[in-house]
């Protein structure tokens, strides 16, 4: 009996070595690691992560996951334990997931960095907790406004010159939609009438460019029924009513917000920066800044942060493909090169960059804008279920009487 | 000796039973006691649980979202259930009688059960779509609709937009369930009605409703089951939209855990809603026996 005991015993030890010999890579042995990212950035981390695989002995098996379902995969993730090495996740949702213990802390390797100090800064400041570091920028995406200069000429507009006021912008709009929407298939602009990021990430700047906000700096209280945000919301609904929006605008979750300024169909709106790389090469398109309703300029620094999983085993080898992703080489050779927004400042002057005009106003507008800090963004503002999305359609779609009652509905969920 | 014998057999039925114990067990019961321990205590992703019982039930009575969704669902599930139940029991009576081709009829109507759940509700949001979807245009050419209809633009449009993919996905499956129904009666029974000079729907009334009645029942509990637990249309389909009008309690449990990570709170309105189903459905069988 006593030697079948000590059989079992001895099965198990070696079960146990063998299991941990695996989970850890001898010194010099290649390593792969694994990285989510959603679909949002889907294209700039493809081409980070591919050039990283071609020139390293470790690589990257990188994941992407649908944006909308992105938050509740890393939680459920999370809950499992099963997180992978490295994931990024949207900047504004980096200060949530930095108090649930998500991510590593990186301060001293950040720290080692020789260009710490050109890391873009609002990245930086949403990654940072209690004084220590937890995320590196990843992608930048700001917000600006598009317009399209065929249709602008079409439409007896300047076509070199795009809006310098949101009263503007609504001037143009209405002109393109007047002159050239008979067919019902051109319209004036677009935005995601029922997408609650959607708002955020394209009314907000208006607000910010009046010199206005729209929460308090530990984003704890929601200043969203306060005048500089009801006037931006005026115009828009005011473009809405006179059918100048295409007529999905209302019913726009968010998937497909992006995908008519593409086809050529939209005379001028608010997209994301990081979609000017994606544009079919025959649409002529102007860059602009995002006014307020009287002038100002501003944006919202969205994009992603990435950091390295709390409950990772290869966290130098996971570490070395994130420093590296800040490395000249790829900020310069993989991200300015396809005309992407760089995640330090200090390179923002580069060869690449400096083709495009375009592409030094955007990277020129990273500290003009704002990112919105709150730790509990994502449930009140992306959430189509959270307070915020109900207080944005009646503000656009329905009784605005109700705004305020919503806004204290907005402050108590930022405050859960 | 007796003893051992009978002893012997109690342990043999022990070892019979023990695969599905094992699954149930595992599959089942472990998860719900992990439910009902995590509905205790404030759990979070990552780290340790701290016990707060009672607190993650107490803050249910102040989440108007649940509240809404309560209603909601019950609203959903009572249509639901009397329109799938008319169209399914239509359906198997039309196919009930074996002539020629009823096969493919028969194929036909349940076809639509074998596409996923979630697949089916893409189906529908791209159908139904008013920028691509090729209903619109279809209605327009036959001069049905002037105006593109905003079939999931409107509270009211979108739960019937809902429905009718729910009675299109699940029609043929409960045609079925109670094609087995119907074909279980003897023939004797309705040959007797006849020659005692029954007509039709005294037949149907008389003989066939009432033979069916388990029939009809398993299809209740499991169409009034399916839509209290809905989850997959709403979220895919209408995203709870427009305006919370088509959040179901599930869809609310999901929030609460993936997007709040609130996986205590979550987990206290999982088992809410696993007791009142249980209590429905034994109030159910209690009536439909």
């Amino acid at each position: 009996m006593r030697r079948v005991v000590t059989g079992i015993a001895l099965a198990a030890l070696l079960t146990l070595t063998a299991c941990g010999g695996g989970e850890t890579p001898q010194e010099g042995a290649a390593v792969t690691i694994t990285m989510w990212t959603r679909a949002a950035t889907q294209a700039q981390s493809e081409r980070l992560v591919k050039a990283y695989n071609a020139g390293h002995k470790n690589q990257v098996k990188l994941t992407v996951i649908p944006t909308d379902n992105y938050q509740p995969r890393i939680a459920a993730a999370a809950g499992a334990k099963q997180l992978p090495d490295v994931f990024a996740a949207d900047v504004i949702f980096v200060p949530n997931y930095t108090s649930q213990g998500l991510f590593l802390d990186i301060t001293d390797r950040i720290d080692a960095l020789p260009y710490k100090a050109g890391l873009a800064p609002s990245h930086m400041k949403l990654g940072t907790m209690d004084g220590r570091q937890y995320t590196l920028p990843h992608t930048l995406d700001l917000s600006v406004w598009f317009w399209n200069k065929d249709l602008y000429a079409k439409a007896g507009l300047d076509p070199e010159k795009g809006p310098k006021t949101l009263k503007e912008f609504a001037e143009h709009a209405t002109a393109v939609q007047d002159k050239l929407g008979g067919d019902g298939k051109v319209h004036g602009t677009f935005f995601g009438g029922n997408c609650g990021g959607c708002y955020v990430f394209t009314f907000w700047p208006s607000v910010w460019a009046a010199g206005g906000q729209i929460m308090n700096a530990e984003g704890t209280a929601s200043l969203n029924d306060q005048a500089a945000m009801s006037e931006v919301f005026a115009i828009w609904r005011g473009l809405y009513d006179k059918g100048v929006t295409g007529p999905t605008a209302k019913e726009e979750q968010g998937p497909t917000w992006t995908g008519y300024f593409a086809k050529g169909e939209i005379g001028v709106m608010p997209m994301p920066s990081t979609t000017l790389g994606l544009m079919p090469a025959d649409l002529k398109i102007g860059v602009a800044p995002i006014a307020g309703p009287s002038g100002g300029e501003s944006t919202f620094v969205g994009g992603d942060s990435v950091g390295i999983s709390s409950t990772t085993e290869h966290a130098d080898a996971a570490w070395e493909f994130l420093s590296w992703t800040v490395s000249d080489e790829a900020q310069v050779e993989v991200m300015a090169k396809n005309k992407d927004v760089l995640a330090r400042t200090d390179l923002a002057a580069n060869a690449h960059s400096a083709k495009d005009p375009r592409v030094v106003l955007i990277n020129s507008l990273v500290a003009k804008g704002q990112t919105p800090y709150a730790p509990r963004f994502g449930q009140t503002f992306n959430d189509p279920q959270g307070p915020w999305l109900r207080l944005a359609r009646e503000a656009m779609f329905g009784d605005t009487t109700k705004v305020a009652r919503l806004n204290a509905e907005v402050t108590a969920s930022l405050q859960q | 000796m007796r003893l051992t014998a009978a002893r012997s057999r109690r342990a043999m039925g022990w070892v019979y039973a023990a695969p599905t114990a094992l699954i149930v067990g595992v599959l089942f019961l472990a998860p719900l006691v992990l439910v009902v321990w995590m509905s205790l205590h404030r759990w979070p992703l990552l780290g340790s649980a701290a016990f707060n019982a009672p607190a993650n039930y107490l803050k249910i009575a102040g989440n108007p979202l649940f509240l809404d969704a309560v209603l909601f669902t019950l609203k959903y599930t009572v249509i639901t259930t009397v329109l799938l139940s008319l169209v399914a029991l239509g359906l198997a009576l039309l196919v009930q009688e074996r002539r020629p081709g009823i096969t493919f009829f028969r194929t036909a109507f349940f076809l639509p059960g074998a596409v996923g759940f979630a697949a089916a509700a893409l189906l529908f949001y791209g159908l139904l779509n008013n920028d691509f979807g090729p209903i619109d245009p279809l209605l327009r050419a036959v001069g049905l609709i002037d105006e593109p209809v905003k079939w999931i633009g409107t509270p009211d449009m979108a739960l019937f937009s809902t429905i009718a993919l729910v009675v299109w996905r699940f029609a043929g499956f409960n045609m079925l369930i109670l094609l087995t129904g119907l074909q279980a009666i003897p023939v004797e029974v309705y040959e007797a009605a006849r020659s005692d000079g029954a007509g039709r729907w005294q037949i149907f009334t008389r003989i066939t409703l009432p033979l069916l009645r388990p029939t009809l029942a398993l299809m209740l509990i499991l169409s009034v089951t399916g839509s209290l637990l809905a989850f997959d249309q709403f979220f895919v389909f209408t995203n709870g939209g427009p305006d919370n009008s088509t959040v179901s309690m599930v869809m609310v449990i999901y929030r609460e855990a993936f997007f709040r990570f609130d996986l205590g709170g979550a987990a206290a309105l999982s088992v809410v809603l696993l007791v009142a189903l249980v209590g429905l459905n034994a109030l159910m069988m209690r009536r439909l026996r």
